[in-house]
């Protein structure tokens, strides 16, 4: 007997056929709130004493098929769905860190997650210290007593940093601190964090998960490994908690203990739920989510050739480059590909990242990643404009850089459309 | 709840309410290598109804001190300490699984402080085939491996969990894993060379209710013959789309065996 694949997960994972209609496809509950059977059934469920429903926000039949399907697929003991992948990150954060708590973060962020860092967090009174996501050691420095979570991306936005995963999860580990990963641009079908010791992961299913770019939506995965009773760390979720009949959430749910007290309190408290329509959509992609990686992996990979070798182009930040500094590692840990989403420096600056951009036609230029279509954008004046000189400078973001996330359209036509760009870029 | 017992903390979970003698009281008996977390909706939803409900984690498992103990007989005979220590009087036994061994044993040593019986996944004799005695003698992952197979519905496998957001299977094996070393080895031996089952049912003056899955192939519906046959005022109720691991593939279908036992 096997455990079932990645494909027949994609497809059934989280789902049975709905047991009053027989529909195969997961229905859509597009309802605020379930009806109690008898009012001991609805006081149970108030006591957390019986499985079911109650009202949308805290969790909802349709989204729950996508919170088990992409747990399925991660490896992970359940997942919590949010209204946006930003929403994800900070009920991640808020579940396990008080006032004063600090985070150790790598500095190769999405610009949202470094905003969310450096300027909101702070108000709350949670602090990061930002390090290179290549120094393992700066992470091991960087880390105080009142550090609590090491966090990273897999792979960088937009220079493809690849995170020595391993070796991180080591050093969070030896300080009794678990490591979250924001996963978005490699996806379960292209890297599982989980294997290799990370204890939270993070993804944006707006972008691949989803990957018709129809939907917002963010998702939190535990692997269920992290001991937070042993840490001895983690109030929020080793001691009765008075918000929430006194539950102590390790003692009384053991491996799910972080995920019930997202749910819980997170989604109840601070209310990012996703709605069950946006599951839906998103469920669509999940279920060709290994077919469409592969295609966006093998186009990338054309485009990436294509680009190094023209003479507009300074360089190209892909791991799987043999210049890249991360091409060893990316070799180990992600073998399949390294994902669609890349950057590269093109000759002339800013004026000819300008000319380029507004000289393609299939690309589009717009603030997004992960999406079927083809998308560049500039992040210095867009996606990471908030950061000041020195973090930008700090995330290697120069004015000419360009970013690509590479679609499913067909290999020829856009590399006909970057040759047309950049041809025109220099003149 | 801890209290000490042979020189070992053992830990209860009662659903965050204090024991109060007179009330109806269950104990509930986790499986081999599990915890008391798998009656965690069960047991908060008796304790908020009047009962003494209690989750107790075995030797050597979950939070309990000491060591895994060898046998069901003892296992059984440490149950009924730990029921005497309590000081509430009589009580039901709860058992799944290596837990409804440790039940049927117990209430056999000590049918005076035992008025109910309720087991799930229960099959007697219990063997254990060798390459899954021998992973976990190995603490070898694979022995998780096996059990998460052979003890989930196909459907379970992939989920549907009315549980939202919990993925049963992998939510099992973490905590699973959790007592590779050397305890889940422990408990299927203990099961494996149960012998006395038959004898136990056999003099079993208690209703006793089997709660079983329809596709569980650790205890296959068909190996609780015997057992049913043995004994003298039994009821069975098989869940349909359920294997070995009924609270967590099939929570609402227990909670509604369970209310009809303690609440009829």
């Amino acid at each position: 007997m096997k455990y079932p694949g990645f494909d027949t997960i994609s497809l059934h994972g989280g789902q049975r056929p709905d047991p009053v209609t027989g529909a195969r496809a997961a229905p859509i509950y597009q309802t605020t709130s379930f009806v109690f059977r008898e009012t001991d059934q609805a006081s149970s469920m108030f006591d957390i004493a019986r499985s079911g429903h109650v009202y949308s926000r805290i969790s909802n039949p349709t989204v729950g098929v996508l919170e088990e399907r992409i747990a399925g697929l991660e490896g992970g003991t359940g997942a919590v769905a949010t209204a946006s992948g930003m929403a994800a990150i900070h009920l991640a954060v808020c579940t396990i860190m008080d006032g004063g708590s600090h985070i150790v973060s790598s500095h190769a962020l999405y610009g949202g997650t470094h905003n969310l860092f450096t300027y909101t967090l702070p108000r709350f009174g949670i602090t990061t210290t930002f390090v290179d996501p290549r120094d393992p050691d700066a992470f091991k420095r960087a880390i105080r007593p009142e550090t609590r979570l090491i966090y990273a991306e897999t792979i960088g936005n937009p220079r493809c940093e690849v995170l020595d995963i391993e070796t991180i999860a080591g050093i969070a580990h030896d300080a009794y601190i678990p490591l979250m990963l924001d996963s978005t641009l490699t996806t379960p079908s292209l890297l599982k964090p989980f294997e290799h010791g990370a204890d939270i992961v993070i993804h944006s299913l707006t972008k691949f998960l989803g990957g018709h770019g129809v939907a917002i939506g963010g998702i939190i995965v535990d692997s269920g490994r992290f001991d937070w009773d042993g840490s001895g760390k983690f109030k929020t979720l080793t001691e009765p908690y008075p918000g929430i009949l006194n539950i102590d959430f390790a003692e009384d749910f053991g491996p799910d203990a972080f995920l019930h007290r997202a749910r819980r309190e997170g989604l109840r408290d601070f209310g990012a739920a996703l709605s069950p329509t946006h599951a839906f959509y998103i469920l669509q992609g999940v279920e060709t989510l290994a077919l469409r990686m592969d295609k966006h992996v093998a186009n990338t990979r054309k485009i990436v050739e294509c680009l190094d070798h023209n003479e507009a182009v300074e360089y190209v930040t892909y791991p799987e480059l043999p210049a890249h500094p991360d091409h060893e590692l990316a070799k180990k840990l992600l073998p399949k590909g390294c994902g669609s989403v890349f950057s590269f420096e093109l000759k002339g600056g800013l004026e000819a990242g300008i000319k380029f951009i507004e000289s393609l036609k299939v690309f589009s230029h717009l603030a997004n990643v992960g999406d079927a279509k083809s998308l560049v954008i500039h992040p210095a004046s867009t996606t990471h404009s908030r950061m000041d000189a020195d973090a930008l400078k700090q995330a290697g973001i120069s004015a000419g850089l360009v970013r690509l996330s590479v679609g499913l359209e067909d290999p020829d036509d856009l590399i006909n459309d970057l040759n047309r760009a950049l041809y025109r870029s220099q003149k | 709840m801890e209290i000490e017992l042979n020189n070992h903390t053992v830990f209860a979970a009662t659903g965050r309410e204090d024991l109060v003698p007179g009330l109806p009281t269950i104990v509930f008996i986790h499986g081999a290598g599990l915890d008391h977390t798998v009656w965690t909706l069960f047991n908060r939803y008796f304790a908020k109804r009047q009962f003494n409900s209690i989750a107790v984690d075995l030797p050597g498992h979950g939070r309990s001190g000491g060591k895994p103990l060898h046998s069901i007989e003892d296992c059984a005979r440490w149950l009924v300490e730990f029921i005497h220590a309590l000081k509430i009087g009589q009580t039901a036994l709860v058992g799944h699984s290596m837990g409804a061994l440790i039940a049927l044993e117990a209430a056999h040593r000590a049918q005076a402080v035992i008025n109910k019986l309720v087991l799930l996944g229960a099959a007697v004799p219990m063997p254990v085939a060798d390459p899954l005695l021998n992973a976990a003698q190995a603490n070898d992952h694979s022995a998780v491996d096996m059990i998460m197979l052979y003890a989930h519905a196909d459907a379970s496998q992939l989920g549907g969990n009315p549980v939202a957001g919990i993925h049963i299977m992998n939510s099992n094996m973490r905590l699973l894993e959790r007592s590779l070393e050397n305890v889940l080895y422990a408990d299927l031996k203990a099961c494996h060379e149960y012998s006395n089952g038959l004898a136990a049912a056999r003099n079993m003056l208690l209703p006793v209710t089997l709660i079983l899955g329809a596709e569980d192939r650790m205890t296959p519906p068909a190996q609780s013959t015997d057992l049913i046959n043995t004994l003298e005022q039994v009821r069975v109720e098989t869940l349909p789309d359920c294997g070995h691991m009924l609270m967590s593939e099939q929570p609402e279908a227990v909670h509604r065996a369970l209310s009809r036992i303690f609440h009829n």
